[in-house]
């Protein structure tokens, strides 16, 4: 998500560059936690002293105050950010900034419709989200599951590709989306995402952890392997979907540099180029910029608040092979 | 970092983890040992179809075909796209040509950004882990708050920190100016917008590094530890000689993921900086989108991609072995 967004065939889960190892434990960090009190005992039997606690406070400090900061500022008026000195606490609350970037009777909606830009970044981010999950689960499950011809040369191109740097595919993939007449709409952003190798690899992984008894009796059934997958192995993933699903939701939301150069049109645009447009245009106007910034964080800061453990599960385990 | 390291086996940290250790041989001989294997010959194919072509028209067919356009005089614009040969590559040697210049400052402002950013981003969020691996109340919150910004793309953060940094209303300026410190031009005057840049991208994605060093942490066996406090050894030492050997691979994860990020810094600069002042932090990535997205020279625009690319696959592979080695 990231740091390495510009991967165009990467746009779902660009940041996670290496493979997971234990990918198929969604308790990675929970579970250590949870099942091993004894190393806790043991461990951590130290008091903490008061130093640490005022250091904690203070780092939480730092990841708290930029966004409060953001947030009450996008409730204030104009010439109160540019007050010196610089009001801390702000004496005057307007949703003049909402207003201006909301209303599309406002004098910002034609070349900045945020209300179609979040939009967008919706449909994008749900329709791309919905193709990974269905395109890598499938492609996963032969992989863990089956015996064919070109299995191993299939796993070990998709590995091989993860060390591409995302960069190299900018040009020529441009050029792709010109010939297949996608430039500026949403199908540049939907459809390349998910041939990233990241969702399959991990959720390969999670696969091979589910115990065999279950399809071969499905089999004595009579069931075809269609069956197998949607009633079986889809079903008992549910963790590591929810897991690519979220971070694949994000990666979408968030992509920058693909999306700032394929869409071009004030109304085709998603949030992130968007509100590159939207500071150019109002500079030093803070408000206005950080209402929209604060448009385009909230959906990700709710989504986050309620998977965090799938999400902070979903990083851990992309590092765990080191 | 090697294919056959990130598909080996796992060894060591990631061993407590379980499910995902089960190994090809051990799947192999499940199938094969089950009579019922009864799919037929193309089900796995066509399970694998959407994938793969997917991976071959925007993954693999675009990497050769980059290199391809990288040998053409290729403008967006204009019908004719010349074989010029290793012509975009020479300019990028000839000091003469109108994208050498800008490659090469691109080039050396991604290194200084790599060069200064790598340490903070991997010693702060080591730190962080060390921190989280205590035990306290609200620990949870805590490490869920650290990632929070994370979550955040590129743009909302870019936003955020040009008003942050802003050189009058900024509310960093403000509080150094608590402490009695000058009005500082963070987007203004170097090394300022430096400084600026590393900071956001350390508040940015400290998180990621902290839960995956946090992860190995938690992989260490703890009787290690218990052994080096019968022995009455501080906890320094056991940082020292049991946590960091016992995180070498996460390391050599970190510090390489790390370095990769760092040389594809592109939306910090582009929105808070816009690569001033001047352009002392106009990175490799800017150029070349320049080049190829903005004036559709995507000829030049491919050659910078691909000798950037090369230049990043001699760091990743001096970086293993440098890493490795290192006992």
């Amino acid at each position: 998500m990231s740091v390495q967004s510009n991967n165009p065939a990467n746009t779902g889960v660009s940041q996670v560059t290496a493979p997971p190892a234990s990918a198929a434990d969604p308790d990675a960090l929970e579970g250590t936690t949870a099942n091993r009190p004894r190393r806790h005992r043991a461990y951590n039997r130290e008091h903490n002293s008061p130093l640490f606690y005022v250091a904690l406070s203070l780092i939480a400090m730092v990841f708290i105050v930029p966004v409060v900061w953001m947030f009450l500022t996008s409730f204030r008026v104009s010439e109160d950010t540019r007050a010196i000195p610089i009001q801390l606490i702000p004496r005057r609350f307007t949703l003049g900034a909402y207003r201006m970037i909301l209303d599309p009777n406002s004098e910002a909606a034609g070349a900045n419709p945020v209300p179609t830009w979040f939009l967008n970044s919706m449909i994008v981010a749900t329709l791309g989200t919905v193709w990974n999950i269905v395109v890598a689960s499938m492609a996963a499950y032969p992989l863990a599951r089956m015996q064919f011809k070109g299995r191993n040369l299939l796993f070990a191109t998709l590995i091989a590709t993860m060390f591409i740097p995302g960069f190299i595919f900018l040009m020529p993939n441009y050029l792709m989306m010109d010939r297949l007449h996608w430039l500026d709409t949403i199908w540049a952003l939907v459809i390349p995402g998910a041939a990233g190798a990241f969702g399959v690899f991990f959720l390969r992984q999670f696969f091979l952890s589910i115990p065999h008894e279950l399809e071969e009796s499905a089999l004595i059934d009579g069931a075809n392997q269609w069956t197998i997958f949607t009633r079986i192995i889809v079903p008992l993933s549910e963790p590591a979907l929810v897991t690519l699903a979220v971070l694949s939701f994000l990666g979408h939301w968030n992509d920058f540099i693909w999306p700032l150069f394929v869409l071009f049109s004030p109304e085709k645009l998603t949030l992130a180029p968007g509100l590159a447009t939207l500071k150019g245009a109002y500079v030093t106007d803070y408000p206005v910029v950080m209402a929209g910034a604060t448009v385009a964080a909230v959906p990700v800061l709710i989504l986050y608040v309620i998977l965090q453990r799938y999400v902070i599960e979903g990083v851990a385990s992309s590092g765990l092979k080191g | 970092m090697s294919v056959q390291d990130a598909v080996a086996p796992s060894s060591g940290a990631t061993e407590v983890h379980g499910p995902a250790t089960v190994d090809r041989a051990h799947v192999d001989l499940a199938l094969s040992s089950s009579k019922l294997r009864h799919h037929h010959r193309l089900t796995p194919y066509l399970f694998v179809l959407p994938y793969v072509a997917l991976l071959g028209l925007f993954t693999l067919w675009p990497a050769i075909y980059g290199f391809y356009i990288s040998l053409h005089d290729w403008d967006f614009m204009l019908g004719t796209k010349p074989f010029v040969g290793m012509q975009n590559y020479k300019n990028l040697f000839d000091e003469t040509s109108t994208t050498y210049q800008p490659f090469w400052n691109g080039m050396k402002n991604t290194l200084t950004f790599t060069v200064v950013s790598v340490p903070f981003l991997v010693l702060i969020p080591l730190g962080l882990a060390v921190m989280l691996n205590r035990k306290f109340p609200l620990r949870t919150v805590f490490r869920a708050l650290i990632f929070a910004p994370f979550v955040l793309g590129i743009s909302v953060i870019g936003l955020l920190f040009t008003y942050l940094f802003d050189a009058r209303y900024g509310l960093f300026n403000k509080i150094l100016g608590w402490f009695g410190v000058p009005e500082i031009g963070w987007l203004t005057t170097q090394p300022w917008a430096w400084i600026g840049l590393v900071l956001v991208t350390v508040w940015w994605t400290i998180g990621f590094n902290a839960i995956i060093f946090l992860a190995g942490m938690q992989g260490i066996p703890v009787d290690q530890y218990e052994a080096a406090d019968i022995d009455g050894a501080g906890k320094l030492n056991q940082f020292r000689f049991i946590t960091v050997p016992g995180l070498r691979n996460v390391f050599i994860f970190i510090v390489t993921t790390t370095i990769l990020a760092s040389a594809n810094m592109f939306g910090q600069a582009y929105l808070i900086t816009n690569g001033g002042p001047g352009d002392s932090t106009r990175t490799a990535i800017m150029v070349m989108t320049e080049e190829g997205l903005r004036q559709f020279r995507m000829g030049s625009a491919s050659a910078m991609s691909y000798m950037l690319a090369a230049f990043l696959a001699v760091v990743s592979v001096a970086n293993f072995f440098v890493m490795r080695e290192k006992k």
